[in-house]
């Protein structure tokens, strides 16, 4: 069963499940063939395989740390149907205080997981308690409204306290490897190798704890849930906790190859939103999908259109499955 | 057990229950029984707290009913089957089952194995997704997910809504085995004739208002009751 946090009201009837299966083989398999075939018409532009295998292992890590930062959009979207339009603004906050633990106590990057993740959590809890619980049942536009302040809030509290100077985190040993010929840093392998465990991590934690289940519970049926004794509010605040928490291990694991500014989450929320859009909103592995189509996409347009931004193919990746497939590449199937 | 004094309530400043009053006493089986859009599942969804109170009240084992708490009021043991089930329907039957037990926190419960001896198609489909069972069998796994919690009062609203006639007496024959078991029970039914058979009391609800009350036996032979709701 995959972790998707989202009912697929359609698939009632246990004949409906069937063939919802072998639907999502075949978008696996259209995905895999039009990836080959790009891939192919990539590799004549390219010359030589070489500047190939370049483009798609950087392709696929880039796409893995995409899919890094998109998680708690992913995670909150699933349970509390709210845009997190901060998720960017916490990753950010998220290297800053890699930078600033790093910098004070002189420890390795990724020590400051031990530190940064907890934080993020409980900033991530007193959030959602204090400024979105409240306006959990007002129109949407609020929702999205207060996410939006909230995004610019850290933005200019970033901003006062550390200024405009870029910062940066140096990551000890962080050389160039070589993967099937292509050389890469070895913070991106880790950086990607860090998107799978969270992925483990939070399906595990949404699959096989008490906790998880009440937070599936909350996101099929939160009237329900309130039936059964379940506080709705303390769960969406742990939820937030945990989509903060994912931003928080993004932000440190990002930082030794990304340049520290306060707007630095700007830059995030559109890739995310693009990740998560088409891994499906909710789905957690859906994101790993979504990243990975992203990262591939851009570096393989580099290599087929090599005079336009990148970004380009991913939005035109982007609107042709909204249009075709709205629900996300692998929708919202439980 | 469950007080309802002069209740009124209503959505976005539309009253729709007018100074509803209305009692359950412990180990009782009451029924309130009305046509379509008369107040019944409104009144249900008042007292857990869903729908707002906007005056008089509700108490619960002797306490007041704070609105939009309705989770406390299932740890206090007051719980509702909800017209449209409200099931988790992503989650498995036994998750299902699970998270009703949620609400007893370390009070004493039904075994889960008596409740699945009143249903045992659930035991069957343990695995099953809720939103894959079909309609009659979702209603079942909506009552015992309610079981679970061990209410001391449970709140039925239309329990046999596409039932077939068998499966109605199989829930029917649950509410009674609920009750022998101490449990008091608050039913709305459509099924007028039948609920009025075993129900110890019961009210007629008519626009929001109670119009007549009385013992189950007592209305079901009441005139106004038979031309209007039982077709006779
Ligand atoms: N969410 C809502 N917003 C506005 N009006 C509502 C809402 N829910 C119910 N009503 C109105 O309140 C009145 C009572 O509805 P209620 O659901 O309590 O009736 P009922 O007696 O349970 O009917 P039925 O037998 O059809 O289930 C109806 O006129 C209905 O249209
Ligand atoms: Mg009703």
């Amino acid at each position: 069963m995959a972790t998707s946090l989202q009912n697929a009201p359609e698939t009632t009837g246990s004949a409906a499940r069937r063939p919802t299966l072998s639907e999502r083989q075949k978008v696996a398999i259209v995905t895999v063939s039009v990836l080959a075939v790009v891939t192919a018409v990539a590799a004549l532009r390219a010359g030589s395989s070489t500047v190939l295998v370049q483009a798609l292992v950087t392709g696929v890590l880039t796409g893995g740390i995409y899919s890094l930062v998109a998680m708690g959009l992913t995670l909150i979207y699933g349970v509390l149907h709210i845009i997190n339009f901060a998720n960017g603004a916490l990753v950010a906050l998220a290297m800053y205080l890699t930078f600033v633990t790093v910098d004070t106590m002189g420890v390795h990057p990724y020590t400051a997981l031990l530190v940064v993740v907890p934080a993020m959590g409980v900033l991530g809890a007193l959030l959602q308690t204090s400024l979105l619980n409240p306006v959990m049942r007002a129109p949407i536009q609020i929702q999205l409204l207060v996410t939006i302040g909230l995004a610019l809030a850290i933005e200019n509290v970033l901003l006062l306290v550390f200024g405009p100077t870029p910062r940066s985190v140096q990551l000890p040993g962080n050389v160039g490897v070589s993967i099937l010929g292509a050389t890469v840093e070895l913070s991106r392998i880790y950086a990607f190798v860090g998107a799978l465990v969270l992925v483990a991590i939070l399906s595990l934690v949404l699959q096989r704890t008490a906790i998880g289940t009440s937070i599936r519970a909350v996101a099929a049926n939160p009237e329900g849930a309130r039936l059964v004794g379940i506080n709705t509010k303390s769960i969406y605040s742990v939820t937030f906790a945990l989509g903060a928490m994912a931003a928080g291990a993004a932000g440190v694991l990002v930082a030794p190859f990304t340049t520290i500014e306060p707007t630095s989450g700007a830059i995030f929320n559109l890739t995310a939103f693009v990740v998560v859009v088409l891994g499906g909103m909710g789905n957690i592995p859906g994101a790993l999908v979504g990243g990975l189509v992203v990262g591939l996409t851009e570096q393989l347009a580099g290599l087929i259109l090599p005079d336009e931004s990148p970004l380009l193919a991913v939005f035109v990746v982007f609107l042709i499955v909204l249009f075709i497939r709205p629900k996300g590449v692998f929708g919202r199937a439980s | 057990m469950l007080e309802l004094t002069g209740v009124r309530s209503g959505y976005h400043g539309l009253e729709i229950l007018h100074e509803v009053n209305l009692t359950v006493q412990p180990g009782e089986i009451v029924a309130i029984v009305g046509a379509n859009g008369a107040g019944k599942s409104t009144t249900l969804r008042t007292i857990v707290g869903e729908v707002k109170l906007q005056g008089g009240s509700v108490t619960f084992k002797d306490q007041p009913v704070v609105g939009g708490r309705s989770h406390e009021l299932a740890r206090r043991g007051l719980m509702l089957v909800p017209e449209h089930r409200a099931l988790f329907g992503s989650l498995t039957v036994d998750e299902n089952l699970t998270m009703g037990a949620r609400a007893r926190k370390g009070r004493w419960g039904f075994e889960k194995d008596w409740i699945l001896d009143l249903f045992p198609i659930l035991r069957e489909r343990r695995t099953q997704l809720a939103e894959t069972m079909s309609g009659g069998q979702q209603q079942m796994l909506a009552i015992a997910r309610a079981l679970m919690g061990s209410p001391d009062l449970l709140l039925l609203d239309e329990p046999s809504t596409g039932l077939s006639p068998k499966l109605t007496w199989t829930v029917f024959d649950a509410v009674k085995a609920i009750r022998d078991r101490g449990v008091s029970v608050l039913i709305v039914e459509q099924n007028a004739s039948q609920v009025l058979s075993f129900a110890d009391r019961a009210y007629v609800l008519e626009s929001g208002s109670v119009v007549l009350e009385g013992s189950g036996a007592d209305l079901a032979d009441d005139a106004r009751v038979q031309a209007a709701y039982l077709g006779g």
